[in-house]
């Protein structure tokens, strides 16, 4: 308990280092667009195909489990849309992410931790958490709320395309679905939680990854530790955010 | 000039320095010698701020490190360059972007002072063809040369070498330890070189301390190590067969 304590505390102190003490505006610049590139353009493919599959899935989930005629069915695109927007896009996407872009950032600090990049940059003067975090954070805010957007375009497109092409129903009916009862509320509660979710992907993995000690299986654990912990840490605030903006 | 002054540093229970003392010179190779295990390098983390000592004091040209404000830390750490054992070169960059990284996060300098600077730092360590190529794209030797010269792009008033002849071949070592003696010279900074090399030691050692379980054990340059009556440091210094051999032509 003493140790999850200290950890909490040196992850803190962590961030806090990493948001003081930038390095020249056009650097930082510099940084965030290759972050943007490396974190963001890196993971479109894959989280294109993911919500793309997700969404014809969960479109042909509903519609092979509507039997009674009393419901219409255009639920099917009601149905996908929502289940996209305020679960799969956001929430998936994220656990996604913190495999991909999570074990990157803790492999990508760790090795520079143990082959001495970071204390050459400390040496010279710079706020190592600053210029190797900082950029990361800020990436990740920007970009995960862009790719959840993309995908939640994809996941509603994905069930059209797998009703349409099987024949389940006619697209006019998903399309009338998923127009029907739009609350914008609840797309703004999926960007909301896309932009907790990178802020903690990129914070608890460059955490895992600075404080490695020791060689390459330590990276490596490190990488794991960072997965896994950005993982669950992801979970336990999609229940706390729902609980606080949807009830 | 950098003073140290009973300097001890202790982690847990286990005291790793005791009391050390020493006055490094500038324009002079101070070399910084012991056995593996002996506390050097941790001395050496202790000089460049990465370790906080336990007590005792690190003056830079007067300056007390150890009690140096945020501000007052970071004006001297940028005037120290240091060549760690591995080289440390930035892997996502260039040869030519490592050495030109310290010039863009410390100076206001435009595009072209910046390449002609990074194009002196290169050539200065024979290495101006390589300038495009990445770390790994080069030999351990290479590598060393681009680390000493991003080190001295910022011209430092304080060099700091780490086992800077380790993994290389005896010509590459001599090939190291010229340049880190001209560079001293030419820009009479105060070099410290933490090594167990004993070339280095005949060859640059301007001032040598010898570290032993944590005390400073002796203290002298390369003429006089040869020829100390320390059995401890003899037995170091002269720990190969082929060193042996030769002892008595010293």
């Amino acid at each position: 308990m003493l140790k999850y304590l200290e950890n909490f505390g040196k992850y803190c102190l962590l961030i806090i280092r990493s948001f003081s003490k930038s390095p020249k505006a056009s650097v930082m610049r510099e940084l965030i667009v290759r972050e943007l590139d490396n974190l963001g353009i890196g993971s479109l493919y894959i989280v294109s195909i993911i919500s793309f599959f997700m969404g014809a899935v969960a479109a042909i989930q509903l519609a092979a489990n509507i039997d009674s005629p009393l419901i219409p069915m255009s639920t099917v695109g009601y149905g996908t849309r929502e289940t996209i927007i305020l679960e799969f896009s956001p929430t998936v996407i994220a656990l996604i992410l913190a495999g991909k872009v999570g074990s990157n950032i803790a492999s990508e600090i760790g090795t520079m931790r143990v082959t001495e990049q970071i204390d050459a940059l400390e040496i010279m003067g710079v706020n190592s958490a600053n210029y190797l975090i900082f950029p990361k954070i800020i990436a990740s805010l920007i970009i995960n709320p862009i790719l959840t957007v993309i995908s939640m375009i994809l996941g509603v497109y994905g069930g059209y395309l797998a009703c349409t092409t099987t024949g389940l129903i006619d697209g006019t009916t998903y399309l009338y679905g998923a127009t029907m009862d739009f609350k914008t509320f609840h797309f703004i509660y999926a960007l909301i939680k896309s932009a907790v979710f990178a802020f903690v992907i990129a914070s608890v993995s460059s955490f895992r990854g600075y404080y490695v000690e020791g060689g390459s299986q330590e990276v490596g654990k490190a990488s794991t530790k960072a997965v896994v912990n950005s993982s669950i840490s992801i979970l336990l605030w999609n229940f706390i955010l729902t609980r606080l903006l949807l009830l | 000039m950098i003073e140290i002054k009973n300097l001890n540093k202790v982690f847990g229970d286990r005291q790793v320095l005791y009391d050390i003392n020493a006055v490094f010179e500038p324009g002079k190779c101070n070399l910084i010698i012991g056995q593996s295990g002996s506390g050097k390098t941790v001395l050496m983390k202790c000089l460049v701020g990465l370790l906080e000592p336990t007590s005792g004091s690190i003056l830079y040209s007067g300056v007390d490190f150890t009690k140096a404000s945020e501000n007052e830390r970071k004006k001297i750490r940028q005037e120290i360059g240091m060549v760690f054992q591995g080289g440390a070169l930035f892997d996502s960059m260039t040869c030519e972007e490592n050495v030109a990284f310290p010039l863009r996060m410390f100076t206001n300098w435009n595009k072209a002072q910046i390449t002609e600077r990074v194009k002196f730092c290169l050539e200065r360590v024979n290495l101006s063809h390589a300038h495009k190529l990445y770390p790994s794209e080069i030999s351990g030797g290479m590598k060393k040369r681009v680390a000493i010269a991003r080190a001295i792009a910022l011209n430092p008033k304080y060099l700091f070498f780490d086992e800077p002849n380790s993994g290389l071949d005896p010509q590459t070592g001599i090939v190291i330890d010229q340049l880190i003696q001209e560079i001293t010279r030419e820009f009479n900074t105060t070099t410290i070189v933490n090594t167990h090399d004993m070339n280095s030691v005949v060859e640059i050692g301007d001032k040598i301390i010898y570290i032993r379980k944590g005390y400073k054990h002796w203290e002298g340059d390369s003429t006089t190590i040869v020829k100390s009556n320390n059995q401890e440091l003899i037995d170091f210094i002269f720990a190969t067969k082929l060193l042996k051999r030769v002892q008595h032509t010293f």
